[in-house]
């Protein structure tokens, strides 16, 4: 298999299922007629795909992400009610179904792209990054941090202000008036001349007759009235009482269970199964060979559960068994070595001459760093519950990826993708893992064969040695200082690139910067891991700048400081950050403080840590989070997620290691691949700065910066600097006992 | 056959007594609000009352329940109808994000302020480390047990009125 990266993924999606087709604009006119059937109850009017009003005035979004947890069927709701002047209090979000109809809509949509024909602070975003991004949602897929980006402000706001507008159209002609006397509010019109009101209910399926308009007027950020606030989530109340059902809360009439072990060595297969040492266990049905994994069906989950541990199976190596972790990375750092030599490095972002400045430069620092694999651990295992009836197969999972999963299980049991019907369910976590349909072709491949449902749960275990991994990497580094300890050349060369593609970049104005890097396969299955390539590059980057500052005798925030004179949104964050966390303070001596700052996704975040050094071992006691979305449209949410992806990094930087040992993961379960827990985590406080512009994501961009303020704390409390990851690994010592011994 | 006492409602299930408690709940008795998480006590998304006292369902197997009162999500309320004061909390303070160990928190956070009404943040640390949170919620969650300390708090003087 070739290099997996998140745009490889998306091409291979869209080759696949013919669905996207860009540049090619629909009628419109052509589209709800086709999904009204899916989504819309009698009496209800549909406006294009994402928005129903029903005859009790009721507002429906159709939302086509999945919620693990980051919000998005609120925050997509609110920017759709805002522009439409709905009443939030009788605004209701449903799920899209796993349909082409919401996948292909943003190219579709002959007045949101077609004539691009989008507001001017908009703009930017119809190259590049849309480019993409548009294609990506074009799979409904949850990920990039881009719900809000791309179907929040494509479809949600245009199509809310379209609506408005064809609503106000219909009630000046029913009372034959000027569209320009009407106005909405709160789900309502008003004729305020004549004192007529009415609900928009009233009017909706005249309006639903008229053709939406190609350029409905957005409003200005001052006009929001739900965006910008902080309404209760929708998807809380169903998480506190039990009632939430994920993917493993599926039961369906005459269930069976599953559970599997796959070959633990990557590429290996099974060589032999001996089915008497389970004979006459309870509850067992069959034993089922899956090529690459063997399956225990019975009646209860535990009895599968029990058998397969007893099941007497033999796997082969697929030639990998004596692949070490150590030999991966001495790979890697041949693969440098070979690039450094003029071997096969490919410039990634090359500006000015950064070799003829180090060579001029009166100082060059030079730094290596390290990070491991890392799983995703998402707190439920992977599941699928599967159904195989009347020439279809139903799903029931958490899944970030629908129309990607329907397309591939389809296609591992012979089946047109037409014929899969994916109900998709709360995910318990995603964090890139859900968009991999390992789990749902297993369970699907049990129930073909299987007079009854299958579900299929993935043991804690499983879900850890056959995760998509986050890569281990090296990244080197060359600075050059001038006589007064200014940064003048950067060189960085890394090994194995995804994406995306920007995760290397610097934000500082260094004048002469080369980033190469060199891609060196490895068998350990590669994974969108939230934030993906920014997870590593920031550790590495804001870790060496610090280390030039340290270097040049400067305080590590004013000289990052001074390289962003050019950056004000850049300057604006970090400087926020630094106030609120009280920078230049003195601190006890067995504390440090560090600070980092990274854009991933649109949105800029810098951290502030204050680490506390307790018998060796480093706690983060208080991280101040500032963070520039552009807008944010739910801020208590984008707060959340700035906790979460808090959360997320720091423990991956404490503890998060994934080995390889002959071949497989050596790690299995929580006790080995340890978590942050409660006492461990630190207070955030986060601020958030709107700098305006286009809208960046919430979901990945506070993972990125945590790990180096981490570690750039850690640096300033002991004089121990951090390059290989996870913390965990190295021994710590405050600076004075070092000082004195 | 193994009789159960769950949220008040006594149950003969049909399964073997050594099968751990949370698959009991979940397949047998049909409760799925009760989560799997790593089958080892390591995470405590599995996190159930047994007469009142936190235990982990995943390592604990049926049989040691018999007799006893065994309380899930769905009945931490005590069949009062409405929420729990620590639900209501977590709903005020918006602590969870995907959601699937919040069972199991909010679970340990009842038996906590059952014995503890006023917990120190020490207090709060040595009861909830134990339960893992992926989404690292932790900094609303400890609001969220302070928010219901307090609801606990100023309800009981009401209630000494009443009574």
């Amino acid at each position: 298999m070739g290099k997996w990266t998140r745009r490889a993924f998306i091409t291979s999606g869209v080759a696949a299922g013919g669905v996207v087709v860009f540049g090619v604009a629909i009628r419109r006119g052509e589209r709800s007629g086709r999904v009204t059937g899916l989504v819309a109850a009698d009496g209800e009017a549909l406006f294009d795909v994402w928005l129903k009003i029903a005859p009790d005035n009721t507002i429906t979004a159709i939302i086509p992400h999945a919620d693990m947890g980051q919000g998005v069927h609120t925050a997509l709701a609110m920017m759709l009610a805002d522009e439409l002047d709905a009443d939030w209090s009788a605004v209701r979000f449903e799920e899209a179904p796993a349909h082409k109809e919401f996948a292909n809509y943003a190219l579709a949509r002959g007045y949101s792209t077609a004539g691009m024909d989008f507001p001017a602070w908009l703009i930017d975003s119809v190259d590049g990054l849309f480019f993409r991004a548009t294609q990506m949602m074009g799979l409904q897929i949850t990920g990039g941090s881009l719900s809000v980006r791309t179907t929040g402000e494509v479809a949600m706001r245009v199509t809310g202000a379209a609506t408005r507008s064809v609503l106000l159209e219909a009630a000046a002609a029913e009372w034959g008036v000027p569209v320009t006397e009407l106005t909405a509010a709160d789900s309502m019109i008003r004729h305020e001349a004549s004192g007529r009101e009415s609900t928009f209910a009233h009017f909706a399926p005249a309006a639903a007759e008229l053709p939406l308009p190609d350029k409905p007027a957005l409003k200005a950020p001052d006009a929001f009235r739900i965006m910008g606030t902080s309404p209760p989530r929708f998807d809380v109340p169903p998480k506190v009482d039990g009632s939430a059902n994920f993917g493993i809360d599926a039961v369906l009439p005459g269930m069976k269970y599953a559970a599997v072990e796959a070959a633990p060595i990557f590429g290996g297969r099974v060589v032999s199964i001996d089915e008497s040492s389970i004979q006459g266990m309870p509850g067992v049905r069959k034993v089922v060979n899956l090529d690459d994994a063997v399956a225990v069906i019975a009646d209860g989950y535990w009895q599968a559960k029990k058998a397969l541990d007893r099941l007497a199976v033999e796997f082969d190596d697929g030639g990998n068994g004596r692949a070490s972790q150590a030999g991966i990375f001495q790979q890697f750092s041949d693969e440098l070595d070979s690039a450094a030599a003029g071997g096969r490095a490919k410039d990634d972002f090359v500006t000015g001459d950064a070799a003829a400045a180090l060579d001029a430069a009166a100082r060059v620092l030079e730094a290596e760093y390290r990070v491991p694999y890392l799983a995703h651990a998402t707190m439920e295992p992977m599941n699928c519950t599967a159904w195989v009836h009347d020439d279809r197969c139903e799903l029931w999972l958490g899944t970030q990826n629908p129309l990607g999963f329907a397309k591939q299980v389809a296609k591992a049991i012979g089946l047109d993708p037409s014929q899969v019907v994916l109900h998709n369910q709360y995910l318990g976590g995603g964090f890139g893992r859900r968009a991999f349909d390992d789990f749902a072709i297993q369970a699907a491949r049990l129930a073909a064969d299987a007079p009854y449902p299958v579900k299929l749960i993935w043991s804690r275990e499983e879900d850890m040695r056959h995760d998509h991994y986050r890569q281990a990497s090296i990244s080197r580094f060359r600075g050059g200082l001038d006589a007064s300890g200014n940064a003048v050349a950067w060189h960085n060369v890394y090994v194995n690139k995804h994406d995306p593609e920007q995760a290397p970049h610097i934000p500082y104005a260094i004048a002469d910067q080369a980033i190469v890097y060199s891609d060196s396969e490895t068998h350990v299955p590669w994974g969108f891991w939230r934030s993906v390539d920014h997870s590593l590059h920031a550790f590495f980057t804001e870790s060496f700048i610090d280390e030039m500052a340290v270097a040049a005798g400067r305080d590590t925030y004013g000289y990052r400081r001074a390289l962003l004179a050019d950056s004000p949104r850049f300057r604006a964050v970090l400087d926020l950050a630094a106030e609120k966390a009280g920078w230049g303070e003195n601190l006890p001596d067995n504390m440090g403080r560090g600070i980092a700052i990274h854009r991933s996704f649109g949105t800029i975040v810098a951290q502030v840590v204050d680490v506390e050094i307790v018998d060796g071992r480093p706690i983060a006691r208080r991280v101040v989070c500032t963070v520039d979305p552009g807008f944010a449209v739910h801020p208590d949410n984008l707060a959340a997620q700035m906790e979460s992806g808090i959360a997320y990094g720091l423990t991956a930087a404490l503890y998060g290691e994934i080995s390889i040992e002959d071949g497989a993961v050596a790690q299995s379960n929580f006790h080995d691949y340890r978590m942050l827990r409660m006492d461990e985590a630190p207070d955030v406080e986060t601020y958030i700065l709107n700098g305006g512009g286009m809208t960046g994501g919430a979901g990945e961009p506070g993972t990125p910066p945590i790990a180096p303020a981490f570690t750039n704390a850690i640096y300033d409390a002991t004089g121990i600097r951090i390059r290989e990851l996870p913390v965990s690994k190295h021994e710590l010592r405050l600076k004075d006992i070092e000082d004195v011994a | 056959m193994l009789r159960l006492s769950i949220n008040g409602e006594s149950r003969d299930l049909d399964v073997d007594p050594s099968t751990p408690l949370l698959w009991v709940i979940r397949d047998y008795a049909g409760l799925t609000g009760t989560k799997f998480g790593c089958g080892i006590a390591q995470c405590g998304a599995c996190t159930v009352h047994v007469d009142g006292r936190p235990v982990r369902s995943c390592v604990t197997p049926a049989s040691a329940a018999a007799g006893r009162q065994v309380t899930t999500i769905e009945g931490v309320n005590g069949g009062k109808g409405g929420l729990h004061p620590v639900q209501q909390a977590w709903i005020d303070e918006q602590v969870p994000q995907c959601g699937y160990c919040q069972s199991g928190q909010i679970m340990a956070a009842a038996a906590l302020l059952e014995r503890m009404p006023s917990p120190t943040d020490a207090d709060i640390n040595a009861a909830m480390s134990g339960i893992v949170c992926r989404c690292g919620t932790y900094p609303r969650i400890r609001k969220g047990i302070k928010r219901a300390a307090a609801a606990i708090a100023n309800a009981r003087p009401a209630e000494a009125d009443n009574g």
